[in-house]
């Protein structure tokens, strides 16, 4: 047990340092989140009344598509340099290097929405009718659901054609009961309406179900490569 | 085991033949929604058959992560194949049946939309296997298989938690039903089922003829050092 | 009405489709195993 957490915050470290190191590849996805936000501020006329009703369907889309970009450059490097190798051969254990993974890009994915949400609620002019406290559970669900099967997906895609779109073309149909989830939840706290726990405890399922899930299958997947 | 196949064709076209004469002239009218109710017929044994195929595809996912048995897999393939056929055939029924009826092309009712995601699944199940340059592409088909099945409860769970919020019409409606349609309906889904059973019989053998080929390919490149290749 | 003959038709269109394509493949199977035999 002490070497999982060992070696994953080993990992974890030396991947952060590692995205901190390539400030550009950090620069050019703060860069696009914004201007995803920009463009869906356009596609959508924030004055618009229904615009506060979609607003949470916007902002998790605007989440997904960032995160698709940030997940397809994390194993890139990792293959770039052959470490899958090495990792194949240490005797870490492969959840440990699954779950550094997965931590590493839910600190990524989350910086990008810590810097879309203001932008979000500044263009949309948003405000939470109903208890905005619960907005964080459903982010750090929401975020985890993408993360952890995304990172999953990500290896699974390494040594396929078209790598890059096939992540999300694995990815969005599993994750479409999350993706309800977390768009539901967020909009109905953004007007008010009840029924968010419902949400909120479907979000919590999907990430136990799917987390077990990954970490049980990722060695598998990570010696079929 | 080889005569078998053309006699299993055979009874398929007549069960077929059959089944479609029960549908269109045996089947009583339905009383509000008129003669295009009998899309029903032909809507929900596809349905049947597609998931009772995607969930072979799940068993034998399963089978072949624990046990690697090449058959396992070919199953899964096969099954995974036919069943996106059967299940193309249920969403594009399905907005027929809707259209004329409620006047709407879809609805995000439950049964049609978890169809949908099972769809999306098992198309990007079949992406997966073609594009995948890896040697072990079985071993992350099986994966993705697993996770599929588990995401399918989910989405109904969610799905049905939205539309007890967003109430929506209902395709293909609950209640009794009547027993002459019962009759039909069962009519149906045999004859479907005896179609599903010969395209997969007959997917099996392309795939086993394949990694027939495949095999001996690989060994003639290995003879060969010489070769073109 | 016609709705019905469409969502008939277009059962048969795909599953026949599906099938016309297995053919083609095994054809083309067949093609390759020829080659193969040849190379000998």
């Amino acid at each position: 047990m002490s070497s999982l957490s060992a070696v994953t915050r080993a990992t974890l470290a030396k991947d952060l340092r590692l995205e901190w190191r390539s400030k550009d590849a950090i620069n050019s996805m703060l860069f696009f989140a914004l201007l995803v936000v920009v463009v869906f501020s356009f596609s959508f006329d924030p004055n618009a009344e229904e615009s506060r009703q979609i607003a949470g369907g916007l902002i998790w889309v605007a989440f997904l598509f960032a995160a698709v970009v940030a997940l397809n450059q994390t194993w890139a490097r990792e293959l770039r340099n052959q470490v899958l190798d090495a990792y194949r051969v240490s005797p870490a254990p492969a959840n440990s290097l699954f779950l550094a993974k997965a931590l590493g890009n839910f600190i990524f994915v989350s910086m990008l929405e810590a810097l879309m949400t203001p932008l979000f609620i500044m263009f949309y002019k948003l405000r939470a009718l109903g208890p905005a406290w619960q907005l964080i559970p459903v982010a750090l669900l929401g975020t985890w659901a993408l993360v952890v099967n995304g990172t999953f997906f990500a290896a699974v895609s390494l040594r396929t054609r078209s790598r890059e779109i096939m992540l999300p073309l694995l990815l969005f149909p599993i994750s479409l009961p999350a993706i309800l989830g977390m768009v539901n939840a967020t909009t109905f706290i953004l007007t008010g309406e009840p029924f968010v726990r419902f949400w909120i405890v479907l979000l919590a399922t999907y990430d136990v179900v799917f987390t077990i899930a990954c970490l049980l299958l990722f060695e598998t997947v990570l010696h079929a490569e | 085991m080889k005569r078998a196949f053309p006699i299993l064709a055979v009874l398929t076209g007549i069960l077929l033949s059959y089944a479609l004469y029960e549908a269109l002239v045996v089947a009583p009218t339905e009383q509000t929604m008129g003669n295009v109710q009998r899309i029903f017929y032909y809507h929900v044994p596809s349905a049947w058959t597609a998931f009772l195929l995607f969930f072979i595809n799940f068993i034998a996912s399963v089978a072949y992560l624990i046990r690697r048995n090449p058959v396992a897999d070919a199953v899964a393939v096969v099954t995974a194949e036919v069943g996106v056929v059967f299940c193309t055939v249920v969403l594009v029924t399905g907005p027929l049946w809707a259209r004329p009826v409620w006047g709407i092309w879809w609805t995000w009712d439950i049964r049609l939309t978890s169809t949908l995601v099972l769809w999306l699944i098992y198309v990007a199940y079949l992406m997966l296997r073609r594009f995948s340059t890896s040697g072990q592409t079985p071993v992350l088909a099986a994966a993705l298989a697993v996770f599929g099945a588990l995401d399918v409860p989910l989405v109904y769970f969610s799905i049905w938690i939205f539309r007890t919020q967003h109430p929506q019409p209902v395709i293909g409606g609950g209640g009794s039903i009547d027993p002459r349609m019962l009759h039909v309906l069962l009519v149906n889904w045999l004859a479907f089922l005896c179609l599903a059973a010969l395209l997969c019989w007959s997917r099996y053998r392309l795939e086993r003829l394949q990694r027939e080929v495949e095999e001996a390919q690989a060994l003639e490149s290995i003879a060969a050092p010489g070769g073109s290749r | 009405m016609n709705f019905l003959y469409a969502a008939y038709t277009a059962t048969w269109l795909i599953h026949i489709t599906y099938a016309v394509t297995l053919v083609r493949r095994y054809q083309r199977l067949r093609k390759e195993i020829e080659e193969l035999k040849l190379n000998r």
